[in-house]
Order: structure tokens, then C-alpha cells, then sequence
């Protein structure tokens, strides 16, 4: 296959969300050493940004661009050790330890930010529901995470995002990770006076807080 | 202060919605992911009662695998029949399969504030306020905590809600808002106390209990030890589903059903496995996410059809439904309010859900609005004048009426227009004034609905909580520590 087949064939397997197939290509790329730069540069992130401006346009619904999110995830799995061996450094947005807090079993959400995070090149270590809020301060020391996002549906466990921070100051971390909020009874003024780093209202403004936070 | 309730009873109107064969397809399809995909129980003591009625119990992954015959033997022990009891009799509630009763809406986190028409946090006044006028509205029948009291101790929040409601009203309350054993336990002692003790509260279940399930399939720990232990004071005690199109259930309306009906039955079985015969209920929210933003809508036509469906499953299962109706998405009382609010209760009335949830919230069930709650009590006021129906008879066909008016006559000050005048519907808030009149006013419904919610906060006065009961009361609740 010549090179500008296998870019072309990349990019339509993410767009059209086929995961198996993107791995695939991935694999033929390694077996037929084509700079890997080359091919997430041309073959995998412009399906992705195709898959994006689908989605801005109203063609793609959700579901499908979180599909070809998915697909990218793992076809960069594939090329991760061969990355690794040649020394070549992915561009990674920044670290993410995102979760639920503890008592709150509301996930949907919180994983709509994680996934959209992780689509838009985030790395992404997901804690999932009711998670403690210790766990979310260790993970991110043993990350070197950049962001804690603690997601929180009630108006009892919105308390948690409080005492997680007041936590970190304990802890003398404070300063230290970027912390995002989000949730039903939370918003900006919430954010404000608790002293976190940012709150956004839906996924696709919490990338875009993530990107401005990192100063991207 | 109303001394009625406005329901809908004997409707003329029905809807075909799902065959018998659809419903038992439905059904099958369910006991079918029970059996062999089974359902998440993480409580240790659901989990005891599972394992001691012979279902399959991964202790991992607490997941229960229960044979349908089980579950339906189980649900098969459920009462049909029984009355949400109210402390003034009179507003008792009987669940009889021929009453559509409406509630409050519940757990918002905000309020548009009457006075000044900001949008706050909401506090434990507003549940008083709130409580009050509803108390007073005749269209709503019972209470759901309609907002946090976030000025209240988290621990014990949920029943400084239930205080300040009876403070304020004689009608009965169905929490939503308290999903841990411990909590629902003090919940049950305290409407004991009003009561007068365990046993006549068993008699008349002045409280009830409305637990979510986690879809796709689970429970969650806290809610399950909640419904058992209002379950085991003899509470009427629901679970519902809010199984989401294309997120947690699939896409299809249909699957959407399997999902959620399996949810429900596996937690109404479980009650009935602990307590034979307790009093419990369907409890149904299905949605569809938003396809571009996977936000909560809040409305919509998939939506308005659950509304009917999860009736005809409930009726199946002869148990009553408590379904979710109302609960806009719209952020203000506007064109997709009514529309969203007016077509969730006409279809969830037409198929004779026995609880509608609820009046009064905005922005996916967050944002209280008194406007709104007046304004959807309209809604509910039409719709129950259409569900009567046209009654076809002699004096209603009136041909000796048409005889005596004639060709070109008029029927204004005939006796029988007299005789039937009070039975056509009465607009509180329909804006039907002269185009210059309302050029010169620019008002409306709006403007209306908040002048009558701020009256009824100022002159009604609910029949007061016994200060004795109140205080017993108040030393169950601080017996709560952190
Ligand atoms: C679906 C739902 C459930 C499902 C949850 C299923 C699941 N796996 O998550 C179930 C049925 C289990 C459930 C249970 C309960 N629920 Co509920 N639930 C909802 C509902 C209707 C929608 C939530 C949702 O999924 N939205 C869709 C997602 C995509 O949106 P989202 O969660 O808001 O997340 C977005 C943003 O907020 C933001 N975001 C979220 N997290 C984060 C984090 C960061 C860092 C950032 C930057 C952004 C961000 O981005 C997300 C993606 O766009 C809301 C109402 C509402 N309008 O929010 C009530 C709601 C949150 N629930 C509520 C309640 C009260 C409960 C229960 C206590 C009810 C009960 N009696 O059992 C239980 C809770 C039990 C517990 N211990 O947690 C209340 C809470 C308000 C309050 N007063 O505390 C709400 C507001 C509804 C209401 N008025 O009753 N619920």
C-alpha cells in the first residue's frame, strides 16, 4: 500500500468510527516503518478533525464522534511502545484525574467531560463514581496530574468539591493541580468561592477551559 | 384553603399504545436480561435477601441473576390497590387505578426568587413557601421535597425538607430526596409520630418513599436500604427509572423499556421478597439524551410516549405508576414549557398514570419558578376538563333545545346554556383580552401566575403543626450526627 493510501484509508476508518480497522492500520504503518509522526499527523488527526467539524456542523451526533474518539484511543495504543522506542514524544494536552465525588453516584456527565477530554488530547486517568476524595489527591500525585476535575450532582456532595480543595491546602498542595468543577448545583460563583480553578457547564466547554487553563 | 383535590377520574378518553402481545413482548424481553444479564444490588443486605430466595449472586460484581418466576411470583404479592394518606383525611389519596393526582416537582437546586426574580440557591424557606402554596393549590395532590434546603445540614437535610413541608401542609408527602437507610429510618419514625405510632402509621401511610435505580441495570446501595426500611413501616415505596435513549438504554424506545422495566421490576421483587404485600409503586423518568450535547432534555416526543407506555406496564403488573411528567427543559416559563409540560401530562393522563411528577421546575428539573407551578396547575386543569370527554345522552344532545332555538336563533340565555354553563373550562391565564388592551398592558400569564403565587403566600395560613409533635420531631432529626 503507498503511503498516501494508507493516510487516506486511516482517516476514513476514524471518521466512520471503526475501531478494529484503525487499529489495523496502525499495525500496517509499524510493519512497514512509515515515520509514525507522519501517519498521526496525516492519517489520524485530520479524521479526527474531520469527525470534529462534523459535529460543529450538526452532521454527527455525539455518539459518533465519541465512537471515533474511541477508535483514535486505541489505534494510538497501538503505536505507543513503537513511539516509546524510537524516543518520539506525543504531544499530550495535559493530565486529568477526573471523577465523581464521594457519595454521588452520577456518572454520565463525568464521563462525557473524560471522554471528550481524552478526544481532544487530553490523558485522561478516570477514577469513576463515588470516589473519595483522598484517592483524587494521591492519583493526581502519582500522575504528576495538571488537573483534578471532581464532578458532583447534589447539592450534599457539591461539599466534597469544598472539601477537596480545603484538602489540597491542608496537604499544602494547593497551587499545584488545576481544579475544574462541574455538576447540576454547581457553577462559576460555586467555583469562585471554593477557590477551584474553573467550572464549566458542559463537556465541550470544559475541553475548552482545559485548553485555556494549559494555555493552549 | 382547598379541601380538595383535583384529579382525573372516569376519563372518557383512552390511548392505544402498546397491544397485549407489545406488553408481554416487553415483558418477556425483561425477566429475560434478569435472568441472564441479572441487575447491580450493591447493598449487602438486598443482596442476604436475593441469595436466600435462590437468586444467582456474584459477590464481585453484585450483580443478581433472578429466574423470572421468582420475580413474578414476587411482584404478584404487590398490593393493586391502596391510599396515600394525607394528615387531613379528607386529601387522602386512593391509588385505585381511576385517579391522576399531581405533585410537586422535586430536588431542585435554585429558585427564581418571587420578590426580586433573581435566581439563588435554594434554602429551607423556600421549601416552607413552596409547601405552603401548595398546599393551597387544589391541582396538587401530594408534596415531593420540591428544593434543597441548602442552609441544612447535609446528614440530615432530607428531613429537615419533611418538617418544614408538614409544617406547612396536610397533604401527603413522597420524599425523593433521602437515599440512606439511616436517614429514611428517622424519615419513617417521624411520620410515625404524626401518625400516632407505628401501627396507625401502617394504617395510613402518611409518607412515602420514591427511590431512583441506575440505569443501565443497578440500584444504588443507599436507595435500596432506604426503600427496605420504609418498606418495613409499611411506606408505599417506588423505584424509578431514568433509563436514557442512546446513553444508558438503547436508542430504541423499546430497548429503552426493556432496560428500565427490568430495573424496576428486579427493585419492586426485592421489597416484596423482604415484606410480602408492601405497599409499592412503578416509578418512571425514561429520557433521551440530547444527540448533539448528551445533555438531559427534559421533553420531547420519545419522552411524551414512555409517559404512556410505562402505564400500560404498570398496569400489567397491577401495581400504581408514579411517572415523570412536566419537568421541562425550557430555562424560563415559555413556548417550550407549555408545549414540553402540556403534551408529558396529556399523554401520561391519557394512559391514567396514578402519580404525575411534577409541577413548579425549570432547566431539567433545577430551577424552581412559582410561575411555572402556577401555570402547569392550568395545564392540569385542561387537560383533566378534556379527559372527561364528550358524554353523549338526551340531555346532551339537546335536540329539543336546538328544536326550540331554530335556524338563525341563539342559544345565549337559553335555560340549558344556563343549566350547563359551569361545566365549560375557565381560563385563569389564557390571555384571551382585546389585541389593545393588551397592546396597552403587555402583560400576561406570566405577570398573573406570580400575582397569585405571592398572594397565596400572603394570606394563607396552612392549619399548624401541633408545636408538641413539632418538637418530637425536631429531637428525631437532630439525633442525626454527621
Ligand atoms: C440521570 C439522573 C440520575 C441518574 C444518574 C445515572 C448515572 N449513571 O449518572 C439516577 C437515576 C441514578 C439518579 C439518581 C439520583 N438523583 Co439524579 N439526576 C439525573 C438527571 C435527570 C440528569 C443528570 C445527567 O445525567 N445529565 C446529563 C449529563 C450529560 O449532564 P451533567 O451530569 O449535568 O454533566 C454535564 C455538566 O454538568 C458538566 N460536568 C459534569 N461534571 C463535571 C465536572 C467537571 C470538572 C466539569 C468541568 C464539568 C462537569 O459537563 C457534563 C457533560 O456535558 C439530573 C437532572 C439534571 N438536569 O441534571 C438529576 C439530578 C442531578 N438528580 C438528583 C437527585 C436528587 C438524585 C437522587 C438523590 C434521587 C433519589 N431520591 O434517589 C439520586 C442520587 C443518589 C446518589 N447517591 O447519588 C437531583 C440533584 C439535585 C439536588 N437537589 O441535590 C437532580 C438535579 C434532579 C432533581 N431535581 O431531582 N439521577
Amino acid at each position: 500500500m503507498k503511503k498516501e493510501e494508507l493516510f487516506a484509508r486511516i482517516e476514513k476508518a476514524i471518521i466512520e468510527g471503526r475501531k478494529s480497522e484503525a487499529e489495523d492500520l496502525a499495525r500496517e504503518a509499524v510493519k512497514a516503518k512509515i515515520d509514525l509522526t507522519e501517519v498521526i499527523e496525516k492519517g489520524y488527526v485530520p479524521g479526527i478533525q474531520k469527525v470534529g467539524d462534523l459535529w460543529e456542523k450538526g452532521d454527527y451526533f455525539l455518539p459518533e464522534l465519541i465512537t471515533s474518539a474511541e477508535c483514535m484511543k486505541a489505534a494510538m495504543a497501538v503505536l505507543q511502545p513503537e513511539l516509546d522506542k524510537a524516543n518520539i514524544k506525543t504531544k499530550t494536552k495535559g493530565k486529568v484525574v477526573i471523577g465523581t465525588v464521594e457519595g454521588d453516584i452520577h456518572d454520565i456527565g463525568k464521563n462525557l467531560v473524560a471522554s471528550m477530554l481524552s478526544a481532544n488530547g487530553f490523558d485522561v486517568v478516570d477514577l469513576g463514581a463515588d470516589v473519595k476524595l483522598e484517592k483524587f489527591i494521591e492519583k493526581a500525585e502519582e500522575t504528576k496530574a495538571d488537573f483534578i476535575c471532581l464532578s458532583a450532582l447534589l447539592t450534599t456532595t457539591m461539599l466534597g468539591q469544598k472539601k477537596a480543595i480545603e484538602l489540597l491546602r491542608q496537604k499544602n498542595l494547593y497551587g499545584k493541580f488545576k481544579v475544574l468543577v462541574g455538576g447540576a448545583p454547581a457553577n462559576q460563583k460555586w467555583a469562585e468561592e471554593i477557590g477551584a480553578d474553573g467550572y464549566a457547564e458542559n463537556a465541550m466547554l470544559a475541553v475548552k477551559l482545559a485548553k485555556r487553563l494549559m494555555g493552549a | 384553603m382547598s379541601e380538595r383535590v383535583k384529579s382525573i377520574s372516569n376519563p372518557r378518553l383512552s390511548l392505544n399504545i402498546l397491544s397485549p402481545e407489545d406488553v408481554h413482548a416487553i415483558h418477556r424481553a425483561s425477566l429475560r436480561v434478569i435472568e441472564s444479564v441479572g441487575v447491580r444490588f450493591p447493598s449487602p443486605r438486598a443482596l442476604d435477601i436475593w441469595r436466600s430466595h435462590g437468586a444467582e449472586v456474584d459477590p464481585g460484581s453484585m450483580v443478581v441473576r433472578a429466574p423470572g418466576r421468582l420475580i413474578e411470583e414476587a411482584l404478584q404479592k404487590a398490593p393493586p390497590v391502596y391510599t396515600l394518606a394525607a394528615r387531613n383525611s379528607v386529601l387522602d389519596l386512593p391509588l385505585d387505578g381511576n385517579h391522576v393526582y399531581v405533585g410537586t416537582d422535586g430536588c431542585g437546586v435554585e429558585v427564581i426568587d418571587i420578590h426580586t426574580g433573581e435566581r439563588r440557591r435554594s434554602v429551607l424557606q423556600d421549601v416552607e413557601n413552596i409547601a405552603r402554596v401548595a398546599d393551597y393549590l387544589e391541582e396538587v395532590a401530594f408534596h415531593w421535597v420540591p428544593v434543597s434546603a441548602q442552609d441544612c445540614p447535609p446528614e440530615s437535610r432530607g428531613l429537615h425538607e419533611l418538617l418544614a413541608i408538614w409544617k406547612n401542609s396536610t397533604k401527603h408527602v413522597q420524599t425523593e430526596s433521602i437515599y440512606s437507610g439511616r436517614e429514611a429510618r428517622a424519615a419513617a419514625e417521624m411520620a410515625a409520630v404524626l401518625a400516632g405510632g407505628k401501627d396507625a402509621l401502617r394504617r395510613r401511610p402518611l409518607l412515602s418513599i420514591m427511590e431512583c435505580t441506575v440505569s443501565p441495570l443497578g440500584h444504588d446501595g443507599g436507595s435500596l436500604d432506604a426503600a427496605l426500611v420504609g418498606a418495613e413501616y409499611g411506606l408505599p415505596v417506588g423505584f424509578m427509572s431514568m433509563a436514557s435513549s442512546a446513553s444508558s438504554a438503547p436508542a430504541t424506545p423499546a430497548g429503552n423499556l426493556v432496560v428500565a422495566n427490568a430495573e424496576v421490576l428486579s427493585g419492586l421483587a426485592l421489597v416484596e421478597l423482604a415484606y410480602p404485600g408492601a405497599p409499592v409503586f412503578y416509578a418512571a423518568a425514561q429520557t433521551v439524551m440530547d444527540l448533539r450535547t448528551g445533555a438531559y432534555t427534559g421533553g420531547g416526543p420519545e419522552d411524551f410516549l414512555f409517559g404512556a407506555a410505562s402505564n400500560r406496564l404498570a398496569d400489567f403488573y397491577r401495581v400504581p405508576l408514579s411517572m415523570g411528567s412536566f419537568a421541562t427543559g425550557a430555562k424560563e416559563p415559555n413556548w417550550q414549557a407549555g408545549l414540553e409540560n402540556s403534551l408529558s401530562t396529556f399523554m401520561s393522563s391519557l394512559a391514567m398514570s396514578d402519580m404525575l411528577l411534577g409541577v413548579g421546575l425549570l432547566s431539567g428539573s433545577t430551577v424552581w419558578s412559582f410561575v411555572q407551578m402556577i401555570m402547569d396547575c392550568e395545564i392540569f386543569g385542561i387537560i383533566a376538563k378534556m379527559m372527561e370527554g364528550i358524554a353523549v345522552n338526551e340531555e346532551t344532545l339537546a335536540v329539543e333545545v336546538i328544536r326550540e332555538v331554530g335556524p338563525g336563533g341563539t342559544f345565549l340565555t337559553h335555560g340549558h346554556t344556563k343549566r350547563h354553563l359551569r361545566e365549560i373550562w375557565q381560563n385563569s391565564f389564557l390571555d384571551r383580552r382585546p389585541f389593545s388592551v393588551w397592546e396597552k398592558k403587555r402583560d400576561g400569564a406570566p405577570d398573573w401566575a406570580r400575582d397569585k403565587a405571592k398572594s397565596i403566600l400572603e394570606t394563607h395560613r396552612p392549619a399548624p403543626l401541633n408545636p408538641e409533635l413539632e418538637q418530637e420531631l425536631r429531637r428525631i432529626i437532630s439525633s442525626i450526627k454527621p
